[in-house]
């Protein structure tokens, strides 16, 4: 279990010795926080936090898959159902959603701000992330209107199991969504201060990490709903 | 060093607790060698290889817990602290690599001898001829129906199911195959002929169980679970619920009567009179 | 160091509530999660102790009351003792309870990565104890469908029996929320421990304990996702109409049910995915605190350290891949049942891997019999005891007759029950010094240990015997099958010595909440242990290391090394200094 990440800073130590010396205690590099590390890099405590609750998020929805294909596999009751066609649109939307958080989120990578000092980029970077905001709820706004169709075609949770799942799934990812959308609020609109527990660096990394996640998440669902139907 | 001393390696409490793991380790090896508690005698033709594997899995387990506990035993005697000095190791690999591997085969050779007894009683259908009861629970009873002289089961709907009026299976007695089914509230099979049971429950979980049989399998709402068996010895065995039902889990019992062939006929008869 | 600002360090709280209440300190935490399985374990052991008493005089009045045990009493007690016990409990003491406490201390950090989470986890905990409690008081009473809650027992609603409509709902909301304060809990457990080492504490230098808690970690993540995903399934089941365990075509009660083609198979899957893991979830932290107790009253080092990590991450792995052992008899394809079953066998290996050692650790060494020692020695006997059992369940042939009989009842209580309470006594005894202060007292401890490890044999050993008999588990009495009627005297036996076994764990209380006060006084470090939680003061402070962070400079059971001046080298005592710094 390593919890290797994008960004790849966090490393596990090499599995070593347990009873070396103190010289090679000495040479590595301590792990006792980021205590000095300069807060333009993102923290590594809250990388490998996200990556696990992804981790666990990614176990939810899987059971909830696999509980999709055996439901389906074992019942003679199941009745395909025709997805609305703005499922389409939804999904270009985040796919799309997840190229300008990464726009952001490499604006405000330590080299680029490096580049180009502290002037310039805050904008450009608020740009992007609002963008990457609306392109969410527009995201939620499109699920909401499938529901619409669904209902007013008279399919409703307990109609048949392909319905009752696909509510289900939709609000289970829309949740998560809408936690999503909550951080990058917070992370567009808050100050952050140098003092901060949390630098920005960190919060922009931590966002668009699990925003990546919930976009490829979704397309996987709409896979699974669309042919595992 | 003055506050952990009370009592540590004292030659008392290692006597006393090896004397325990040892008093606790016989007693539970004659238990189980003479049979204090053992299942009934078999009456399955399969019954015997069951208990073969049973017994395999008790000498080898019973090996194992006498030598790993009178070894701890042995170790709390033999190492208690007095005042000696602890040998320095890490370990050693060779060891771990032989107990690993012996283990490993150990369990292995007898998981696997156990798989071909498994396929005999699982995966192998009832032989064509044999005498089929559908055996469907509910809380809190048992319902076994016989396909009559066609030798077809007539249909079943749930909208029929009426207990007090006497049609606990739903059986559509419009079908011409329903006409001479027969549904009893006890279970009676012909001797040393193979039963084909089709394992039904009309609403909850339950566990078709006789010991005798060394048959136990749950019924499933949704479910027609076919297994088959062949007793060979005629009496009148409980059958229980092994799986929890509700309330009454405790008192879903009947019996299975175990019918020379002719007795069997008769009974059938007697039965269809009703 | 003092200047720079540990991300983590946050202030030492002021005032009651954010000192005791709604502390972020993972001591706090830890030990509020202590008590929380202290109040659990009471409730769980007095319902267990109404269920034994019921079953050696079915037709008595229960103590205090003029009530006759029902059966529908007697199964919502069943429900809610199992349940209670394996989430309030066994998962609640051992991991997030001595893990919060001892963790960070372990690897020399100054608290878990996110405090706020950790509170929050444990608030999660205990509201989801609350609704579970509630469940007791709600019309109809606590559900009667067994911990595991099979479908669609489970699923109907109040129609198939007392206790399965509100009390059944509150289960499950009680079980989601406990899935939360889980997942919580165990990301920070695993952050904790991949990003908060001191200097030099490379992940084979961690003490068994930290690798313990951090391995019970992955697979709470893991696995309580999934528990959670089935309780929301269960609870559409019952609440929104859906049919994803209720099959169609059912009639309870000559009602016929209006639900559609759902398999009560599913729900087994699930369940028992996080069901067996859950096993580990409750054994693996006491086979860490065994370790590090055995090793250091051997005054050895721990016999084959790596093979006793890479025997945790086995089962660990294996057991998430062998949930279908639970369902040989359930009408699963058959043909599944040889995998789950080798894989079961499986298990066997690493499982004797870590007895070997543990025996190996006592071989040649200079044991000291400490209570928590004595209760570490108990674990391994009694997890060889009960681990052999498994040996016969994990055969598909031989499990068609033990399965669902007392045999699996004695089984899982002496390995994931006592062994992992066991776990926990030693853990108590060794680490009470260093939460409070002060020992507790090692006479009545003795007494304590003794008659727990007679009584808990005796009480578990004739469930296998009777067992073999072929007795089934959860009934209410005995009195509706006449093949039981020879097993009574059993029960009778049984009951007996759980009442006195239950007697004397009023003993360790006593001693515990006697002690903490009363208790002699203890120096930092009592035992001549070689970990960091020992270089500390005790209690330790609100930022366990002053700011300053140890470094490590070997592995965690380092001793009776040949020519180092004491019997045990600390990990954080450079080569060649004589005497640890915190001792002088």
């Amino acid at each position: 279990m390593t919890a290797r990440t994008a960004t790849g800073e966090v490393e596990l130590i090499e599995v070593g010795g347990g009873d070396r010396g103190p010289a090679s205690a000495e040479s590595r590099p301590g792990r006792g926080g980021d205590g000095g590390a300069a807060p333009l890099f993102p923290q590594r405590i809250y990388i490998s936090g996200i990556v696990l609750a992804l981790a666990a998020m990614l176990m939810f929805f899987m059971a909830l898959a696999s509980a999709y294909v055996v439901r389906k596999g074992l019942s003679g009751d199941w009745i395909p159902l025709g997805l609305p066609r703005i499922l389409w649109l939804n999904t270009a939307v985040i796919i799309v959603s997840s190229l300008t958080i990464e726009r952001a989120r490499r604006l405000l990578a330590p080299q680029a701000a490096g580049l180009r000092g502290f002037r310039g980029w805050p904008r450009r970077w608020r740009g992007w992330w609002g963008l990457t905001t609306a392109l969410g709820v527009a995201f939620l706004v499109g699920q909401l209107i499938a529901w619409q169709q669904l209902a007013a075609a008279g399919i409703y949770l307990a109609t048949n199991p392909s319905s009752s799942f696909f509510y289900l799934i939709t609000t289970a990812h829309g949740i998560h969504l809408l936690g999503g959308l909550v951080a990058l609020s917070v992370v567009g609109f808050r100050s952050w201060p140098a003092e901060a527990r949390v630098n920005h660096s960190t919060a922009v990394t931590v966002s668009a990490i699990y925003w990546h996640f919930l976009g490829a998440l979704w397309v996987f669902l709409f896979l699974l709903l669309l042919v595992g139907r | 060093m003055a506050n952990n001393q009370s009592g540590s390696g004292s030659r008392l409490v290692a006597a006393t607790l090896a004397f325990i793991l040892v008093a606790f380790t016989f007693s539970t090896i004659y238990v189980f060698a003479a049979r204090v508690w053992w299942p009934p005698e078999t009456i399955s033709l399969m019954g015997p290889v069951i208990d073969a594997q049973l017994v395999r899995t008790l000498i080898i387990c019973g090996v194992i817990f006498f030598l790993a506990q009178l070894l701890l035993a042995f170790v709390i005697l033999r190492y208690r602290d007095r005042g000696q000095r602890a040998h320095y190791s890490h370990g050693n690999n060779t060891m771990e690599i032989i107990w690993t591997s012996a283990t490993a085969i150990l369990f292995l050779a007898l998981g696997i001898a156990a798989e071909s007894s498994w396929a005999e009683l699982r995966l192998r259908g009832a032989a064509p001829g044999a005498v089929q009861v559908e055996v469907t629970g509910q809380q809190f009873a048992w319902n076994f129906r016989y396909p009559g002289p066609d030798g077809t089961f007539g249909r079943t709907d749930p909208t029929l199911i009426n207990d007090s009026a006497g049609n606990p299976l739903g059986v559509d007695f419009d079908d011409p195959a329903a006409q001479d089914d027969i549904i009893t509230p006890v279970m009676a099979v012909p001797l040393n002929q193979e039963v084909e049971v089709i394992l039904r429950s009309k609403d909850v979980l339950h566990s078709f169980f006789v010991r005798e049989l060394r048959f136990k399998q749950d019924t499933v709402p949704g479910l027609a679970i076919r297994l088959h068996f062949t007793a060979n010895k005629v009496g009148r065995y409980e059958i229980v619920c092994a799986e929890l039902c509700g309330m009454q889990h405790h008192r879903m019992r009947t019996y299975l009567e175990v019918l020379p062939p002719d007795e069997y006929q008769s009974w059938l008869q007697e039965q269809a009179a009703f | 160091m003092a200047t720079e600002a540990h991300p983590l360090v946050h202030e030492a709280p002021q005032g009651f509530v954010w000192k005791y209440i709604f502390s972020k300190d993972h001591k706090v935490i830890g030990i509020q999660y202590l008590l929380l399985a202290m109040v659990s374990v009471v409730i769980g052991m007095y319902l267990s102790v109404l269920m034994r008493f019921h079953l050696a005089w079915p037709n008595a009045k229960l103590p205090f009351s003029d009530d006759i045990m029902t059966s529908e009493h007697y199964l919502a007690l069943m429900t809610m003792h199992g349940t209670i016990m394996v989430f309030f409990v066994l998962t609640t003491a051992p991991q997030s309870g001595f893990g919060n406490y001892f963790l960070p201390i372990q690897i020399g950090a100054a608290d878990m990565a996110f405090p706020t989470l950790n509170m929050l986890s444990f608030w999660f905990t205990f509201v989801s104890l609350m609704v579970m409690v509630a469940a007791f008081f709600v019309t109809g009473g606590a559900p009667i469908s067994g911990w595991t809650a099979y479908a669609p027992l489970s699923a109907l609603g109040e129609i198939a029996g007392p206790g399965l409509g509100l009390g059944q709902t509150l289960w499950i909301f009680s079980l989601a929320i406990f899935c939360g304060a889980s997942l919580m809990g165990s990301l920070n457990f695993i952050t904790t421990t991949l990003d908060l080492r001191a200097r030099g504490m490379s992940l084979m230098r961690m003490p068994l304990t930290v690798w313990a808690w951090f391995i019970t970690a992955i697979l709470m993540l893991l696995a309580f996702a999934v528990l959670l995903a089935a309780g929301v399934l269960l609870l559409l089941d019952r609440l929104a109409a859906t049919s994803f365990f209720i099959p169609g075509g059912l009639v309870v009660s000559d009602q016929l049910i209006a639900h559609q083609g759902g398999s009560p198979l599913l729900w087994q899957h699930l369940l028992w995915f996080f069901g067996h893991p859950e096993v580990y979830i409750a054994i693996l932290p006491g086979m860490g605190i065994v370790s590090h107790v055995i090793s250091c009253f051997s005054r050895k080092p721990i016999f084959g350290y790596r093979a006793m990590v890479y025997a945790l991450f086995a089962i660990a792995l294996l057991g998430l891949m062998v949930w279908g052992h639970h369902m040989f008899v359930s009408g699963m394809s058959p043909y599944s049942a040889f995998a789950f079953s080798l894989l079961t066998m499986c298990i066997g290996v690493p499982s004797a891997i870590k007895t070997f050692n543990w025996i190996g650790t006592l071989w040649g060494g200079k044991i000291r019999f400490t209570t928590a020692m004595l209760f570490a020695i108990g674990f391994v006997s009694v997890f060889i005891s009960g681990g052999l059992g498994g040996i016969f369940l994990a055969q598909p042939t031989v499990d068609i007759f033990l399965h669902d009989t007392y045999f699996v009842v004695g089984h899982f209580h002496l390995t994931m029950g006592v062994a992992a309470i066991f776990g926990m006594f030693a853990g108590t005894y060794f680490w009470f010094p260093k939460m409070f202060g002060r020992f507790m007292n090692e006479s009545l401890g003795k007494l304590h240990f003794w008659i727990s490890f007679i009584g808990i044999y005796a009480i578990f050993m004739p469930m296998h015997f009777i067992g073999l008999a072929g007795h089934p588990r959860r009934y209410a009495d005995t009195t509706g099958v006449d093949f039981l009627a020879e097993m009574n005297p059993v029960h009778l036996f049984i009951t007996i010595v759980a009442l006195v076994t239950v007697g004397v764990q009023i003993v360790f209380f006593l001693n515990f909440f006697w002690s903490m006060r009363k208790g002699k006084k203890a120096e930092i470090n009592p035992w001549h242990a070689t970990t960091l939680e020992w270089t500390v003061s005790s209690p330790p402070p609100h930022d366990n290391f002053a700011g300053r962070p140890p470094t490590i400079y070997r592995g965690a059971y380092e001793y009776s090394v040949p020519g180092a001046p004491q019997d045990y080298s600390p990990q954080h005592v450079p080569e060649g200094v004589s005497a640890p710094v915190s001792d002088r």
